[in-house]
């Protein structure tokens, strides 16, 4: 069997765990530059506010019915994540982090009744860290979200939802609607709204030949999970990312390629950091940069560039000075940019990094300035040593509303009365 | 952490903490060695002592003097712990009527008493009427001089 534990609201739970005058309250966390609906507690679901609706269509709800604002806090919620897993990790034999709200757990192994166990992996988690969540336990991974989410949608559950007789698994599906299924999703919502099938079970009803014709081998593994076939192998070591992206919306629309360039810059840099601290290597950049969607009364472009390394590599200086050439490639002036970002693909591990007979670059001269360069930062602050494109003013957020670092900063802690 | 395979048993390191390792013996030389090499012991570490369960453990500034009969003053920090179960009498930080306050707790079968350990300072009484949770123990109380 195995289990997914799924933090309830987890950034509006974080928020509420250092302000108990918010209990029971709506709350609301905002993206990046404060733009859109990330989190909501019940409270905030219950008034309608969507996952994902931009700030200024619910400005009036959010003053009317008083729900509370927080700016994304991912320090805090980065730190809470951390004690979220750590402690689920004591509990069972084996964990795969799935994202910073979620894990699978491995119960192999573990005597019935799980219903129980996993009720008490949910209690100690609540009282430990102070994060509810939702406990799902199934035969197969892609079964288990689907009972995590019932855990959530059925009180009466008490925070855990078994499921494993044949029977329950069909009753479920039946009404279970396919669209929120792991492995369907938008990308084949369409599809199959198109063809009038809605529940998870007339999925599985379907031909296994036109599964796999339709949707290749990533669809009929869904297909077999669903039938409590397991197909999804547990993976106890975080896979390498494929695709590493640093892209932010600007708080105000940017014409200068001079600023665009900077910013680039910075994003660019970050991926690389974060390539180097995971161990790989890339060979592939992309830098993008869009108009405001939103404001249909301007002209509107939507450009990205691609380019190619000679030699994979890890090394700021390289990946920063391609980003910058592909934004000279794709700006045109005269528009008004609000987002822009730049994307590391091609990624390999770094000890996988083959050297040429003719490359003009010391390799390891650059390897060991990278680490430098990392060891400063990491000891004395991030940003400490950066490119001189990057410029000595990184680009700021807008974030209003937030939050203390209560965990990870000893001028933040929470304050307690004694009065 | 453990996982088995038919041959083998593979134990998972556990790298959370960090902690300086004396190397016996040092360099070989021809000289007397040194007496203490078969006494050697890891230094202490104040996170290990402190700090029982790193993830369920919080730290908070107090503010106020309604404790300090127990030595908790304004400005302490208190190392709090939520794995810790309430007992009667404990000193715990909890939540009244939406603020985080730290006494001491007398349970009883009808409210809880939060009592302060400074004279100057009432009891104060938390029944259903209350919005009240008891938010995590205190287990240690960190003063700093200046």
């Amino acid at each position: 069997m195995y289990g997914l534990c799924d933090c309830n609201n987890f950034f509006a739970s974080c928020e509420r765990l250092f302000r108990p005058d918010l209990e029971g309250k709506p709350v609301i966390v905002l993206s990046n530059n404060d733009g859109c609906v990330i989190a909501r507690s019940n409270e905030a679901k219950a008034l309608g506010i969507g996952m994902g609706q931009p700030l200024y269509q619910v400005q009036r709800l959010v003053e009317q019915r008083h729900v509370t604002l927080f700016s994304a806090n991912f320090a805090l919620y980065g730190d809470i994540s951390r004690r979220v897993m750590a402690t689920l990790r004591a509990l069972v034999p084996n964990t795969e982090v799935y994202s910073i709200d979620e894990a699978f757990f491995d119960l192999h192994g573990i005597g019935e009744p799980l219903d129980d166990y996993g009720r008490q992996i949910g209690r100690t988690i609540r009282r430990n860290t102070g994060i509810p969540v939702s406990i799902g336990i199934a035969p197969t991974k892609t079964l288990a979200k689907i009972a995590s989410k019932l855990a959530k949608q059925y009180p009466k559950l008490d925070g855990c939802c078994y499921m494993h007789r044949r029977q329950d698994i069909e009753k479920v599906l039946a009404t279970f609607p396919l669209r929120d299924i792991w492995g369907i999703g938008r990308r084949y919502g369409k599809l199959f709204d198109g063809m009038g099938i809605r529940t998870a079970l007339q999925f599985v009803q379907l031909p296994q030949e036109w599964v796999h014709a339709r949707m290749g081998v990533a669809g009929l593994r869904t297909w077999n999970e669903l039938q409590g076939v397991e197909c999804i192998a547990f993976e106890q070591m975080p896979a390498r990312k494929q695709q590493i992206t640093v892209s932010r919306s600007f708080p105000k629309e940017i014409e200068s390629l001079a600023e665009l360039d900077r910013i680039v810059a910075e994003f660019a840099a970050a991926c690389a950091e974060k390539l180097r601290r995971q161990g790989s290597a890339c060979r592939e950049i992309i830098c993008f940069i869009y108009t405001n969607r939103h404001r249909e009364d301007q002209p509107q472009r939507y450009e990205s560039g691609l380019a190619t390394l000679a030699e994979p590599s890890a090394s700021t200086i390289e990946i920063v000075k391609l980003a910058r050439t592909v934004l000279q490639q794709i700006y045109r002036s005269g528009f008004g940019y609000k987002k822009a970002g730049v994307t590391l693909s091609e990624i390999l591990p770094a000890s996988q990094m083959q050297g040429s007979l003719f490359d003009p670059v010391d390799r390891q001269k650059q390897q060991r300035l990278m680490e430098t360069m990392d060891r400063v930062n990491r000891t004395y602050g991030k940003g400490k040593i950066v490119l001189a494109a990057q410029g000595t003013h990184p680009f700021r957020m807008n974030r209003e509303h937030l939050s203390p670092r209560y965990t990870t900063e000893w001028d933040e802690l929470p304050v307690v009365k004694a009065e | 952490m453990k996982k088995e395979n038919d041959n083998f048993t593979f134990y998972r390191p556990d790298t959370t903490t960090q902690r300086e390792i004396p190397v016996a013996g040092g360099a070989v030389r021809a000289g007397f060695p040194s007496p203490a090499d078969d006494f050697l012991e890891l230094p202490l570490d104040l996170n290990r002592e402190l700090v029982r369960n790193p993830a369920s453990t919080f730290f908070v500034r107090v503010a106020g003097e309604s404790m300090t009969g127990d030595g908790i003053g304004d400005g302490d920090l208190l190392v709090v712990d939520r794995s810790t179960e309430p007992h009667d009498g404990c000193i715990a930080i909890c939540c009244l009527d939406g603020e985080f306050t730290v006494k001491r707790l007398k349970l009883e079968p009808d409210g809880v008493w939060l009592l302060p350990s400074n004279p100057a300072y009432k009891p104060i009484r938390a029944t259903k009427s209350n919005d009240f949770r008891i938010w995590g123990v205190v287990r240690h109380v960190i003063k700093s001089f200046k």
